[in-house]
């Protein structure tokens, strides 16, 4: 896999992960040009697109689209699969997540994916595990933060 | 001091988060830009404090407007600070942010590499883990290089959860590092077999991924994948296993046959949408040799594709057709029978499945059904809403029909029809398609020009219907080739007056120039026709009439302000006046008149201008007159008619440019020319005498079958094109049945059976009347020019991973470098101990010259794998090309086995530390004692190679022709540099005295290597072999020629005996063929003859016969020896 984006109906970017290095002015470029290809696209219509020379597999979830960009001999379906398993994560961990828990926590949706797919290829098949894995870097990051006393806090301890 | 971190304390609760700022921005709509810079300015004091958490809360914020498309470049010194804090929370926001931000160009990547190499030890597997995360994002070569052998380590941590995300890591940094796979490779096999499911599809993601870019490496690792196919159920992962092996059969196919039932196994069994397409697809792509199993798997798969675009989900749809033109490439038989459900594809509400059902029917069209799939198409053109996909529909129809030459159209005056019909597509911007293909038909199909020039008067005749809203509308271009083929074929009208009538109407002036242009000059053609027509007429006044219309029609396009119609126009009316003139002294003009347009217009092949060789002494290149300075104004141009037409090139208009400065430019571009490796140049030896000049045949013309109407009141109807042609292929049906009782009376055997009229084939079928599709002339001169047959040697050369041995064992070099300095405090896993004490640390810049010597030769013996491969090519080269037409093989594979075809005389391999020599050996027809060696230098060193110099040690019979002025043993400068991984190609001339004898020539090479910091001056030796093979040239003789020579007794004889040789005769004979440049003479069963002619013109004739003898004859026995011996030990070698 290239790169994964997620971004609203309205055309806002949601989430935009990159696994192979592309200069910034390129990446704004295809993301404009992406949204502008999938949002015209009726409801009907096939998930899979032919772009330059990746395949597009893209999925509406409510407001929201997952678009995926593959390579030529990538399979369109399993990659369509990866992004509902991505979808499951989300609704597991955020309890029936919607766009707003991904706008103001992106940092953990990005923590997820991370711990779904690694350099564009699928990290654990096993849904129970990656949610494992989050909680716990979680409870680690709670652990980080709780004993802070006040004074601590004020750098006085 | 304390009071300050108070402050800064306090001032942190007033700070945003993340979450103050989303809402922020959203409640901002109006001025978001103004809001955000504000915000910016903010977190630019946040990061300025010295408090962790409030640095990593302004790269959390900055990480999200980084996301919305800022510029947050400036803070990555930040992020590094925030990766490097001890608390997890915020070292994963520092390595989130980086991982959004960094790229290969960001400086301060470089201080990350101790950072990240403590925290790929710590202790914290979480660390590990998200340092392991943030590096698969921006992993560089160096950090590659610098991490690979913790990283190594890593993949045997204890905790799966490490194991598995160093596993897939690894893939990453081979990319960057590729030097890291051989070393690395035992331990990623070893976690095939690890025992958590997850490490294991880990590991066969990244060997599969590895496997895809150079399979050959992991053939060996077949049976285990075979193992894991059979045993695993995680979908995920058998996917990717399948893919690997998509990889691996067509380097293996003893693994094809085995797979079949395994795969067909899954096909049957699966649920998984997924993996049955990923199976169908690999079943498809799979060159599978077993026949049974290989025709069984197919139609299972074309079976289950028919249920997945039958199916209601879209997606499956799409993938289902997509798949069977994958199929339709190989086995085009078993889609056509599915072409009921690719036709109800064409109806579906989604653009992009009708597109793909259109790119099927493509390829599925045959002679049988081609009316019947157009007729489908041409409902769906009316139906069609939405003008993209009806100029889609259009197009294909057009390329359907006119595919490969009109391969498939049995009947022109449908074609015509269908061409006429889609003229009244509304707005359709393909106009001058149409009409070219209306003028290729007409001027390429004789038989149809009557039909045509019918349908194209009544075109002209209704052109108001077409021309509805002129200017937008580019149907209007079909008008160009109606006037076109009604003036030029004139003598074929019904009624000349009518269509000049309708060729003049006021209207006309309203259509755009170019077109009023061809309206005005195809007009005097007609006005020449009918004069002809009427002058052997008593009444004179018709014809008066005729000239008088023309006069009184003419102004209005003399008036243009189009300057070709303009001009046309006014010419052609004093041209008139003057005949008008003639006409009332009763003098005949016709004969003069029609004499302005006699003479038939041949269509020209696109490429025959290229054929054509430049004269001697004529630069294309230079200015005829200097260009004018001031330009000129060009938005008049009118719009190419032809759609092959090459787009015109418009000159850059220099402003005078002095001589110096051309010449100066010219000097220029030939260094550049010299140095660019894709530029090929002329060379003076393309000698390849153009053989098949095809010319223009004339078949006679035969008359069209009278059951067709040809006067067609208003515009046709193609359908009942449909209908007659079905009656007349049930007539020839009938008949062809009849003749067959016929026969099988006279005959009463009872082997008639074979011939029972199965159901129709396509051989069947004939067109309804022989049309003579005229060749496109192609000048005789021409000459093959291999300058434009792209060489196969440019493209072959990519230093990747793919050209790492993986079976070698390893070498010391080749270790990974160790960490020179430990980070304080990083335990030691104990399996890695002893390999971190062996090897000695060293700066991996700084190698040792031993090293380096043993790269070298790990380089060499890759070349030499590929060598070998490459010298197996010939022949089947020549295989491939004996089947094909030089106008055929397209592909790069065929390209490249075509050249060798070309040029192959003699290959001689040399095997350099620096570079590699592929020479090849040719004689020089026009000059009996010149040969072209055509030598290919390929650098694959990692240095630059300039300055190189070729030398050979002339002998009394061959010598290197030097430019005139040097020694007779100065060397030759090649003219061109190389860099690292290029190849290009150079020739020298040799003159050689006397060809008989075969010889070898010792040469040197000298040029100098480039490093970064030193360059020095090398040497290398080689020998060039003449044979006398490469003396010969393969020239064609006639069998009466070649009787005549054997009887003038000027030969002498001689013969030799193949022993060892069991290969069919035909193989046998295009061996010698295509390796010594014979052409068969004639075949007479069990022997051939055999004829080539030296470049000095010895004759050369052999006799071949099915004992592997061979009688020979020759007018100079040496050379015939020499030749014997050459043929004798291509076949010892074989």
């Amino acid at each position: 896999m290239r790169f994964m984006l997620l971004f609203s109906r309205q055309g806002k970017l949601r989430l935009q992960k990159w696994y192979t290095a592309t200069a910034e002015r390129d990446k704004k470029k295809m993301v404009r040009e992406l949204m502008q290809i999938v949002l015209a696209r009726k409801p009907k219509m096939c998930s899979f697109l032919e772009w330059r020379d990746l395949k597009i597999v893209y999925k509406r979830y409510a407001s929201l689209y997952f678009c995926c960009a593959i390579e030529e001999q990538d399979n369109e379906l399993i990659t369509l699969e990866v992004i509902h398993r991505f979808v499951e994560l989300l609704d597991k961990y955020f309890g029936s997540v919607c766009e707003l828990d991904i706008i103001f926590n992106f940092e953990k949706a990005y923590f997820i994916l991370d711990e779904f797919l690694m350099g564009g290829e699928i990290q654990d098949t096993s849904k129970k595990s990656v949610l494992k894995a989050i909680e716990q870097a979680d409870l680690l990051q709670e652990e980080d933060e709780s004993p802070r006393s006040v004074l601590e806090e004020m750098g006085l301890a | 001091m304390a009071l300050k971190i108070v402050k800064g304390s306090i001032d942190r609760m007033f700070d945003k988060n993340l979450q103050d700022l989303v809402r922020g921005i959203r409640n901002h709509k109006e001025d978001e830009a103004k809001y955000i810079s504000t915000c910016i300015d903010e977190i630019k004091q946040e990061l300025k404090q010295d408090n962790i958490a409030v640095k990593a809360n302004a790269v959390c914020k900055l990480t999200y407007l980084q996301m919305l498309g800022y510029d947050v470049s400036w803070a990555a010194f930040n992020i590094v600070e925030v990766m490097s804090s001890s608390k997890f929370t915020y070292k994963r926001i520092g390595y989130l942010a980086a991982s959004q931000c960094f790229h290969e160009n960001t400086d301060v990547i470089m201080l990350t590499t101790n950072q990240i190499r403590k925290d790929l030890s710590s202790p914290n597997q979480y660390d590990t883990g998200v340092a392991l995360t943030g590096l698969s994002c921006f992993v560089t070569p160096d950090l590659a290089r610098d991490l690979a052998n913790d990283i190594m380590t890593l993949m045997s941590h204890t905790k799966p959860y490490i194991r598995k995300k160093a596993v897939l890591i690894m893939y990453k940094v081979f990319l960057k590092y590729p030097e890291s796979l051989r070393p690395a490779f035992p331990r990623l096999k070893e976690k095939l077999e690890d025992p958590d499911p997850g490490v294991q599809s880990a590991a066969v993601n990244v060997i599969c991924e590895l496997a895809r870019r150079n399979p050959k490496n992991y053939l060996s690792l077949a049976p285990l994948f075979f193992k894991l196919m059979t045993s695993s159920t995680n979908n995920w992962v058998l996917i990717k296993i399948i893919k690997l092996f998509g990889a691996l059969t067509p380097l293996e196919p003893r693994l094809g046959k085995k797979l079949i039932e395994p795969l067909t196994n899954l096909i049957h069994s699966t649920s998984a949408m997924s993996l049955l397409y990923e199976c169908v697809n690999t079943v498809i792509a799979g060159q599978y040799s077993c026949s049974v199993g290989r025709i069984k798997s197919h139609l299972l798969c074309v079976q289950k594709l028919r249920i997945l675009i039958e199916d209601s989900d879209q997606n499956l749809k799409y993938l289902g057709l997509l798949a069977m033109s994958k199929i339709l490439k190989t086995h085009p038989k078993s889609v056509q029978s599915h072409k009921d459900l690719i036709l109800q594809c064409l109806d579906d509400k989604d653009e992009s499945i009708r597109l793909r059902a259109l790119d099927l029917l493509y390829g599925m069209v045959s002679k049988k059904n081609l009316m019947e799939i157009v007729k489908k198409l041409m409902i769906h053109v009316d139906k069609a809403e939405g003008t993209t996909y009806r100029d889609e529909l259009l197009t294909k129809i057009i390329d359907i029909c006119s595919q490969s030459n009109y391969q498939y159209i049995t009947n022109f005056e449908w074609y015509i029809s269908i061409l006429v019909e889609l003229t009244r597509l509304e707005g359709t911007r393909h106009g001058h398609l149409i009409a070219s293909q209306m003028l290729d038909v007409a001027i390429r199909v004789k038989a149809i020009r009557v039909f045509a020039v019918a349908q194209m008067a009544t075109l002209l005749d209704n052109a108001h219907l077409l021309t509805g809203n002129m200017q937008r509308n580019g149907i209007c271009e079909v008008l160009y080739a109606a006037a076109w083929i009604c003036g030029e074929f004139s003598e074929h009208l019904e009624n000349p007056v009518q269509t000049l009538e309708a060729m003049l109407r006021p209207k006309v002036a309203t259509l755009p120039g170019h077109i009023q242009a061809v309206y005005v000059q195809n007009a005097a053609k007609l006005f020449a026709t009918i004069l002809k027509n009427q002058e052997g007429n008593t009444d004179s006044t018709a014809a008066q009439e005729t000239s008088q219309m023309m006069i009184d029609r003419l102004p209005l396009f003399v008036q243009s302000a189009n300057l070709e119609v303009q001009e046309r126009a006014s010419c052609i009316l004093q041209l008139v006046k003057y005949i008008q003139k003639l006409q009332q002294k009763d003098v005949e003009v016709a004969e003069e008149v029609s004499a302005l347009f006699a003479g038939e217009l041949n269509p020209v092949a696109p490429k025959a201008q290229k054929k054509v060789p430049v004269p001697e002494g004529l630069d294309l290149d230079a200015w005829i007159n200097e260009p004018p300075s001031e330009s000129e104004s060009e938005d008049e141009q009118p719009k190419a008619i032809f759609t092959k037409e090459e787009p015109k090139h418009s000159r850059p208009r220099h402003t005078e440019v002095d001589e110096k400065e051309l010449a100066r430019r010219r000097e220029a571009r030939k260094q550049e020319q010299a140095n660019n490796p894709f530029y090929i140049k002329a060379s003076p030896s393309s000698q390849k005498v153009y053989q098949e000049a095809p010319g223009v045949e004339h078949i006679p013309v035969v008359q069209i079958d009278l059951s067709v109407p040809l006067k067609v009141p208003g515009l046709p109807m193609s359908d009942q094109y449909v209908k007659l042609e079905e009656e007349r292929r049930q007539k020839e049906r009938a008949e062809k049945k009849k003749k067959e009782k016929k026969k099988r009376k006279e005959k009463r055997s009872g082997r008639g059976k074979k011939h029972d009229s199965g159901p129709e084939s396509e051989e069947d079928i004939t067109p309804a009347h022989v049309v003579d599709i005229v060749t496109e002339e192609m000048p005789e001169v021409a000459q093959e020019d291999q300058n434009h047959l792209p060489s196969p040697y440019l493209c072959r050369v990519k230093i990747c991973i793919c050209m790492f041995c993986l079976c070698r064992p390893l070498a010391d070099s080749e270790k990974l470098p160790v960490r020179s300095h430990r980070a304080a405090g990083a335990p030691k896993s104990p399996a890695e101990d002893g390999e971190a004490e062996n090897a000695t640390p060293q700066e991996p810049k700084k190698k040792s010259s031993k090293e380096k010597r043993d790269k070298k030769k790990d380089k060499e013996r890759d070349r030499k794998v590929r060598l070998r491969c490459w010298k197996h090519l010939p022949p089947s080269g020549h295989k491939s090309d004996s089947r094909s037409t030089p106008s055929e093989g397209r592909t790069a594979a065929r390209r490249q086995l075509r050249r060798c075809n070309l040029m192959t005389q003699c290959f001689t391999f040399l095997v350099f530390p620096f570079s590699r020599k592929v020479c090849d050996i040719q004689g020089n027809l026009q000059d009996g004692s010149q040969v072209v060696v055509s030598v290919i230098f390929e650098n694959k060193s990692d240095s630059f190679l300039k300055s190189m110099e070729f030398n050979v040690l002339d002998s009394l019979n061959s010598k290197l022709q030097r430019p005139e002025g040097s020694g007779p043993h100065d060397g030759l400068t090649v003219p061109f540099q190389l860099p690292p991984g290029v190849s290009n190609e150079a020739r020298f001339v040799f003159t050689v005295q006397s060809i008989v004898m075969p010889q070898k020539l010792k040469g040197t090479l000298t040029f100098i290597v480039k490093n970064e910091d030193s360059s020095t001056h090398e040497k290398l030796d080689f020998k060039l072999h003449f044979t006398c093979t490469s003396y010969l040239i393969t020239t064609p003789c006639y069998s009466d020629a070649f009787a005549k020579l054997l009887e003038s007794g000027d030969l002498k004889s001689s013969s030799v005996r193949l022993e060892g040789v069991n290969m069919p005769f035909h193989h046998l004979l295009a061996r010698i063929c295509f390796h010594h440049h014979f052409s068969v003479v004639e075949r007479i069963n069990s022997c051939a003859s055999m004829y080539s002619r030296s470049i000095q013109g010895h004759h050369v004739c052999l006799l071949v016969k099915t004992t592997v003898s061979i009688d020979a004859k020759c007018d100079e026995p040496t050379l015939l020896g020499n030749v014997l011996d050459e043929i004798k030990q291509t076949f010892s070698q074989c």
